[in-house]
C-alpha cells in the first residue's frame, strides 16, 4: 500500500468537498478518481499533494520525495521556455545542468516531445504538445507517485485519443503507482486497474470496471456509466 | 593579513564626510531664506548681498520658501538665519498675540525661541485704499476719515479684500463709511478699473509695484484699522552674536532705509520691467549689478537637482515598496493597513506633506526626498500586490507540488509573472515623482520648481514655463527610459502578444 486515506472530511467555508472518505492506492498500481465535477476527486489529489491538510481523518503516503503532477492545460509558467519549465523541479533540487540535459533527452522521447518544442514558449505549443511538457515535468525527478488530474481534459477529440493511447503506454513504462482524476469513464476503463466513484464528496463505489459494471453498489453506478454510453445505433454506424 | 573589518571601513567613511563638513566650515554660511514672493525675494536678496559684501561669511540663497509655516519652521529648526518677515504675521501668526504690535515686545517674546528682529526696514506692507492723484487733489481726501465726506463714489475690491473681517466689513464699521456701489473685481483688473475712471477707489497692498507707475494716492488709514505689516528682518539670534559686524552691516544697510514708495518702485523693478532679483538688490544698494546668473543658466544645474530627486527617491520608494507589496500578498491582513496607510499619505495634499517634514527634517533636499518617496509608495506597493495576487492560482499552487518555494518561487515564478503590473506601477510613480518634485523647492529642495516658484512670484509666464517644460520633457523621457527597462525587466514571452493555439 503506498497511499491510504482514513475518513477524511474536508470543507471548504460552508460547502463540504469530501465526507467520510477512505481509499487505499497500492504501490505500483492505478487508480482512477472518476466522478463529475464537484464529486471532490481534484481535492483527493491535493490532500495526497500536501497542498491541503484534511479538516479530520487522516492521509497517509508511504513514498520518500516529491509527487509528479499534471493538471488540465498543464500550467506550464508562460514566462519560461519549455525546456526552462520542465526542468524547474531538477534545479530547485540543484541538478547540475549537465544531469538535467540528459534527464531532459531522455524524457522527451518517453512523453513524444520533439526536441525542437523545448526551445519554444507554452503559448507555441498545441494542447496536446502542452501536456506531454507538463508529464515530463512531472517526471523529470523520477517521482514514485504521479497524480494526473484530467490530464486530457482540455483536448480536442484527436489529440485526446491519441494522448490516451500515448499516456497508457507510459504508465506502463514507468511502473510508478499513479493516480489519476477524471470524469469520463471510457478514461477510467483505459487506465484503471480500481477505479473510484465519487458523488458530492463521498465514495460509492471502489473496483474493477467490470465490478461496478456488473454489481453496482447503487442506482447511480450504473446510471453514471450508462449516461456516458454512445446511443447504440450510432455504435452501429461507426 | 585581516581584511579591513567592515565597520572600519563605515568608520573611515564617516570621518571623510566629517572631513569634508569641516573644510565646508572653514568658510562658514549664513543661510537667507525668504517667502515666494517679489518683495521678499528682493528684500532677501539685498540682505544675501549685504552679507556678501561684508565678508563674514557666504551666503547660501534658500529663496523661494513657499508661506510663513514654511519658511518660519526652517528658521525655528535652524535651516536658515535669517529672512524677510512682517510684524502684524509674527503677531498673529508665529506668536498667536494679535494684539502685540511693538518691535521690543515682538522681540523679547521671539526671545526664548532663540530669535531675533532687526530695526523696521521702513514700510509697511497692508491692505491700503487707493485713489487717482487727480481725484484725490480735486475732492480734498489723503485720509480715509476723509471718504465719509464723499458717500457718492464707487469702490471695485477684490473678493479677498471684501470677504475678510480685517478687510473691507470692518473697515466700513470702524470708520463709518457709505459708498455709492462696490463692485467685486480680480486684483489685477482693478487697476485698469481704477485708472480708466470706472470706479473711483480700489484696495492694493502698499508696495504693489503698480501703485508708482499708475500714479495712485494711497490714502492714510488715520484711526489706524489696518493691522501693522511692517517689514523687518526675522533672525536667528546666533546669527547676530556669530556675525556681529554682517548683523550690523543688515542694520545699518536696511533699517529705516525703505520706505513704501521705494519697495513699491523696486517691486516694480522685477514685477514689471522683469528685472532679476540679483539686480533689483544691486540697483537699491548702489552696486554694479553682478553678472547675475540668469534662469537659462541655471537650467542644467536644476536638471540635475531635479534628477537627484526623482532617481533617489524613486529608487528608495521601489526598495521599499516592492518588499512592502510582497509582504502585502503574502498577508492579506496585513495588506488591508498597507494600503490604507500608503493611501492615506497620498490623499496628503502634496504641498502639506512636505510641510510636515520639516519639523522631522528640516528644509532642503532631504525632506523633500522623504515626501516624494512617500509619495511614490502607493503605486509601487498596490502593484505589486496586484500583480502577485492576481496570478493563476494554479500556477502558483503548482510551485509547491514542484518543489519551489521561498526566495526560488518570488524571483522564478512570481515577481516574473507579475513584473508587467509591478513596473507599470514603478512607470506611474516615476512620472508622478517628476512633477511631484516641483514642489520641492517651496521646501528649499531645488530643482525645476524654483523656477516655477520664482515665475508665480513674478507672475511671469516665460519663467514658469523654463521650469514646467523641462519638467515634462524629464517626464516623457523618464517613461521612455522605463518603456525600454521593461525590455530588460520583463520577460520576452510575457512582451509578446499571446498566439491562441487552441
Amino acid at each position: 500500500m503506498m497511499i491510504a486515506l482514513a475518513s477524511v472530511t474536508k470543507a471548504f467555508g460552508g460547502r463540504v468537498a469530501l465526507d467520510d472518505v477512505s481509499l487505499t492506492v497500492e504501490s505500483g498500481h492505478t487508480h482512477v478518481l472518476l466522478g463529475s465535477t464537484g464529486s471532490g476527486k481534484s481535492t483527493i489529489l491535493k490532500l495526497i499533494l500536501g497542498l491541503l491538510k484534511p479538516d479530520s481523518g487522516t492521509v497517509r503516503v508511504d513514498a520518500v520525495g516529491r509527487m509528479g503532477y499534471v493538471v488540465q492545460e498543464g500550467a506550464l509558467y508562460p514566462h519560461l521556455s519549455v525546456a526552462r519549465n520542465v526542468t524547474l523541479p531538477a534545479r530547485a533540487a540543484g541538478w547540475s545542468a549537465a544531469a538535467q540535459e540528459a534527464r531532459l533527452r531522455t524524457l522527451a522521447e518517453l512523453v513524444g516531445l520533439e526536441p525542437a518544442l523545448l526551445r519554444v514558449y507554452p503559448h507555441e505549443l498545441s494542447g496536446g504538445q502542452r501536456q506531454r511538457a507538463s508529464l515530463l515535468r512531472a517526471l523529470i525527478l523520477d517521482p514514485p507517485v504521479l497524480l494526473l488530474d484530467e490530464p486530457l481534459g482540455a483536448l480536442d477529440p484527436i489529440a485526446r485519443a491519441e494522448l490516451q493511447r500515448h499516456l497508457v503506454r507510459v504508465i506502463a513504462e514507468v511502473r510508478k503507482t499513479v493516480v489519476v482524476v477524471t470524469h469520463d469513464i471510457r478514461e477510467a476503463f483505459v487506465f484503471g486497474t480500481t477505479i473510484t466513484l465519487l458523488r458530492h464528496g463521498r465514495v460509492v463505489q471502489t473496483g474493477a470496471f467490470a465490478d461496478l459494471a456488473r454489481r453496482p453498489a447503487e442506482p447511480f453506478v450504473a446510471e453514471f456509466l450508462r449516461a456516458q454510453l454512445p446511443p447504440s445505433d450510432m455504435t452501429r454506424e461507426l | 593579513m585581516r581584511r579591513p573589518r567592515v565597520t572600519t571601513l563605515f568608520a573611515s567613511g564617516l570621518l571623510a564626510v566629517a572631513a569634508c563638513g569641516t573644510a565646508n566650515a572653514e568658510a562658514p554660511t549664513i543661510r537667507v531664506g525668504s517667502k515666494s514672493f517679489t518683495e521678499s525675494y528682493i528684500l532677501a536678496e539685498i540682505a544675501a548681498q549685504i552679507i556678501e559684501q561684508t565678508g563674514e561669511a557666504r551666503a547660501e540663497r534658500r529663496f523661494g520658501l513657499g508661506g510663513t509655516g514654511i519658511v518660519y519652521g526652517a528658521l525655528a529648526s535652524g535651516d536658515i538665519d535669517v529672512y524677510p518677515e512682517y510684524t502684524g504675521t509674527i503677531a498673529v501668526a508665529i506668536l498667536k498675540e494679535p494684539a502685540v504690535t511693538a518691535i521690543d515686545a515682538l522681540r523679547e517674546r521671539l526671545g526664548p525661541r532663540g530669535l531675533t528682529l532687526g530695526g523696521p526696514i521702513g514700510f509697511d506692507n497692508t491692505y491700503a485704499l487707493a485713489v487717482r492723484r487727480d481725484a484725490a487733489a480735486r475732492l480734498g481726501v489723503t485720509t480715509i476719515s476723509d471718504l465719509r465726506r464723499h458717500p457718492g463714489l464707487t469702490a471695485a475690491f477684490d473678493p479677498g479684500f471684501l470677504d475678510r473681517d480685517d478687510g473691507w466689513p470692518g473697515l466700513r464699521r470702524y470708520y463709518d463709511l457709505r459708498l455709492a456701489d462696490v463692485r467685486v473685481m480680480e486684483h489685477a483688473l482693478t487697476y485698469a478699473a481704477l485708472a480708466g475712471g470706472r470706479v473711483d477707489l480700489i484696495d492694493v497692498f502698499s508696495t504693489d509695484g503698480q501703485l508708482a507707475r499708475l500714479d495712485l494716492t494711497l490714502l492714510v488709514d488715520d484711526r489706524r484699522f489696518f493691522p501693522d505689516y511692517r517689514a523687518v528682518l526675522l533672525a536667528r539670534r546666533s546669527l547676530a552674536e556669530r556675525f556681529p559686524r554682517t548683523w550690523s552691516a543688515l542694520e545699518r544697510g536696511l533699517a529705516g532705509r525703505i520706505d513704501t514708495a521705494t519697495m513699491a518702485r523696486l517691486n516694480a523693478l522685477a514685477d514689471l520691467e522683469r528685472r532679476p532679483f540679483g539686480e533689483v538688490a544691486a540697483v537699491f544698494l548702489g552696486r554694479a549689478p553682478d553678472a547675475t546668473r540668469s534662469p537659462r543658466s541655471e537650467l542644467g544645474q536644476l536638471t540635475g537637482e531635479h534628477l537627484t530627486l526623482v532617481v533617489v527617491s524613486l529608487t528608495i520608494a521601489v526598495l521599499l515598496g516592492l518588499p512592502l507589496g510582497i509582504l502585502a500578498a503574502r498577508r492579506p491582513r496585513l495588506a488591508q493597513l498597507e494600503l490604507a496607510g500608503v493611501g492615506i499619505l497620498q490623499t496628503i495634499p502634496a504641498l502639506a506633506l512636505l510641510a510636515f517634514m520639516i519639523p522631522l527634517f528640516g528644509i532642503g533636499r532631504v525632506p523633500a526626498l522623504v515626501a516624494l518617496c512617500l509619495y511614490a509608495l502607493l503605486p509601487i506597493v498596490r502593484n505589486t500586490l496586484a500583480g502577485i495576487s492576481s496570478l493563476d492560482a494554479r500556477l502558483v499552487e503548482m510551485t509547491t507540488a514542484l518543489g519551489i518555494a521561498g526566495w526560488r518561487r518570488l524571483a522564478w515564478i512570481e515577481l516574473p509573472m507579475a513584473s508587467i503590473t509591478i513596473m507599470a506601477g514603478i512607470k506611474t510613480s516615476a512620472v508622478l515623482t517628476v512633477g511631484t518634485a516641483t514642489l520641492a523647492a517651496f521646501i528649499g529642495g531645488g530643482g525645476y520648481g524654483t523656477l516655477i516658484v520664482t515665475g508665480l512670484a513674478l507672475n511671469d509666464v516665460r519663467t514658469i514655463l523654463m521650469g514646467a517644460v523641462p519638467s515634462a520633457v524629464m517626464a516623457l523621457a523618464i517613461h521612455a527610459a522605463f518603456e525600454a527597462l521593461d525590455r530588460l525587466v520583463v520577460p520576452r514571452a510575457l512582451r509578446a502578444p499571446t498566439a491562441a493555439t487552441d
